[in-house]
């Protein structure tokens, strides 16, 4: 399971650049990071080395922070491989909540990060038609 | 109970103590303090006159904007050479007022704060840790006072420096707290960055007051401090702490009416109301030498609780202070008390007790946000969550309000936190704020 740290920011000039440094002189990497936002707020999505001390460190310098869990696939490098996995999710049932992309730092597949309701169950579905499930310890340093 | 010949007294005799106190009391204010003498005789009242509880009603009241004329000494009702202290109000609604106690005064301030710990099931065995700030304000040194009366060990660390208050309650084994609700969660706050574990700790009870509160942050209190918190009620005015205390039913607080007369009146028409009707709270002080007042209006809104309690004590209990004629806000003609907006919150999972109004115009109609943060065990990683949150905050909020609002979700501990009265309401509205 990946283990990806999620934080609440007010739309506050600096707030994000701050969060970030806070993460930077604590010595955490980060891997990847997406920002999902509203009028008034946001969400900070990310992946970074050691998510659960990660997060903590955040909470001691006063941000709202949390552990998510979420699924990475590797998606296949040809036109609809993200479709494809996508509707084998879909036919099992199985809602995706929201996703982002980045590229593997150790190679140059794509991988996607997905948010459903039941991780475990989605691992499944996917490892039964042969789709990549990408293990946290590719893609940061775990706890 | 510290003093069960008063606190339990029947009721025949407790009025009779009353009336021979009110007597005297009106007597001495018209003798001695030329501001009651003009009122006095510019209303047609003769003290004289003056023989029952029944012939209060008769009495002009008394404001604050009296003491405040007054300002310094004009409203002792002795030679100063006979006061041995003097307070001042915290000036929370304008300029402060002095109040000033003579040696007797500051003897019966302090057998009435032992009165108070006492109802707060405090003993000589008891550690307190007083946190009300020493000075000009009555809080700290009314408590420090009644504490050393009571025979418990006593702190006094006046307020502020909290993680110095966190290692001291952990190392003094502090058992009880004196000081705001709000600042108490400051503290359990502050512990929990230290690594403290609060709720191992032998701290039990908190002496909580001076700015209102509802029952649902009680809730919260005991819950984060694993503690048993107490509402306590005064005012300098009036005495400073120990006017009043909630006994262990947390249930109303009861008012030492041995020295002070009680009065609930309805605000507008000024006249008095029968008990259980909610209105402003009305002081007269019976045995204070220094600076008596008679029919002071407190400006608090409260009502008295008219069955009899079941910890024994005959004193009437009024009900927790809900919030105060002056810090009322009048939001499009909708009369709104902060702590309305607490009590909403306070029922809500997934936001923090602490919240700010922000009072702004928007053309020519009042428009209030509200800031309240998101509480830690809010599942916030999905925007939906969130957005469902707000809306839900707004719905509770207008629902119970009566006005339209907007909510906005800050982070954490973003809005200030006081060390002693919290600051919720800021209005911009007379700066022409907003956008």
């Amino acid at each position: 399971m990946v283990e990806q740290v999620s934080v609440f920011l007010e739309n506050q000039a600096g707030r994000l650049a701050r969060m970030t440094r806070v993460l930077g002189d604590a010595g955490y990497n980060l891997r990847a990071l997406m920002v999902a936002d509203t009028s008034a707020f946001g969400v900070v999505r990310m992946l970074c080395d050691r998510p659960r001390a990660a997060a903590e460190v955040l909470e001691r310098n006063g941000f709202a922070a949390s552990v998510t869990n979420v699924i990475a696939v590797e998606i296949p490098d040809v036109p609809g491989g993200l479709a494809d996995v996508l509707e084998t999710l879909d036919g099992a049932g199985i809602n995706v909540e929201y996703a982002y992309c980045f590229i593997e730092p150790s190679g140059d597949a794509a991988v996607d990060i997905f948010r459903v309701e039941d991780p475990a169950r989605a691992v499944g579905v996917l490892e039964a038609v042969g789709v990549t499930v990408v293990p946290a310890e590719k893609l940061y340093e775990p706890d | 109970m510290f003093q069960p010949e008063y606190e339990a007294m029947g009721r025949p005799a407790l009025e009779e103590l009353q009336s021979a106190r009110l007597r005297s009391v009106v007597r001495r204010v018209y003798d001695n303090v030329p501001a009651y003498r003009r009122k006095y005789d510019e209303a047609g009242v003769d003290p004289e006159s003056i023989a029952s509880l029944d012939d209060l009603r008769r009495l002009p009241f008394t404001v604050k904007d009296d003491l405040r004329a007054a300002y310094p000494y004009d409203f002792f009702a002795v030679p100063l050479r006979d006061i041995v202290r003097v307070h001042s109000s915290s000036g929370t609604t304008g300029q402060i007022t002095v109040v000033g106690y003579t040696k007797g005064d500051i003897d019966r301030w302090a057998e009435l704060m032992a009165r108070t710990l006492a109802c707060a099931d405090a003993t000589p065995d008891d550690i307190v840790q007083v946190t009300y700030g020493y000075g000009l304000f009555t809080g700290g040194l009314g408590v420090h006072y009644g504490s050393e009366r009571l025979g418990c060990l006593t702190i006094p660390m006046s307020g502020g420096n909290t993680k110095r208050q966190v290692q001291v309650m952990q190392d003094f084994k502090t058992t009880v707290l004196a000081c705001t609700p709000s600042y108490s969660l400051l503290i359990a706050e502050t512990a929990e960055e230290m690594g403290v574990d609060v709720r191992s700790l032998p701290l039990r009870v908190g002496v909580f007051g001076a700015e209102p509160w509802s029952e649902n942050m009680r809730t919260q209190i005991e819950e984060v401090l694993s503690i048993r918190a107490i509402d306590i009620y005064g005012l300098s005015e009036v005495l400073g702490p120990g006017v009043a205390s909630e006994c262990e039913q947390q249930h109303g607080l009861h008012v030492f009416e041995d020295h002070f007369l009680l009065e609930i009146v309805d605000p507008d028409t000024l006249e008095p109301l029968p008990d259980g009707e909610r209105g402003e709270v009305v002081f007269t002080t019976l045995t204070k030498e220094g600076i008596p007042v008679v029919r002071y209006r407190t400006r608090d809104i409260s009502r008295v609780i008219p069955e009899s309690c079941p910890c024994g004590r005959t004193m009437r209990r009024m009900e927790r202070v809900t919030g105060r004629t002056d810090d009322m806000l009048i939001v499009r003609g909708v009369n709104v008390f902060p702590s309305q907006i607490e009590q909403v919150l306070t029922g809500i999972a997934g936001v923090a007790p602490h919240y700010q109004v922000v009072l702004t115009k928007r053309g020519a109609m009042d428009h209030v946000e509200v800031q309240v943060e998101v509480g830690p065990d809010l599942e916030f990683d999905e925007i939906r969550a969130l957005q469902d949150l707000q809306r839900k905050v707004k719905a509770d909020l207008q629902s119970a309000l009566a006005v339209s609002i907007d909510v906005k979700l800050v982070e954490p501990k973003s809005i200030q936190r006081s060390e002693g009265k919290a600051k919720r309401v800021l209005d911009l509205r007379a700066e022409g704020g907003g956008q």
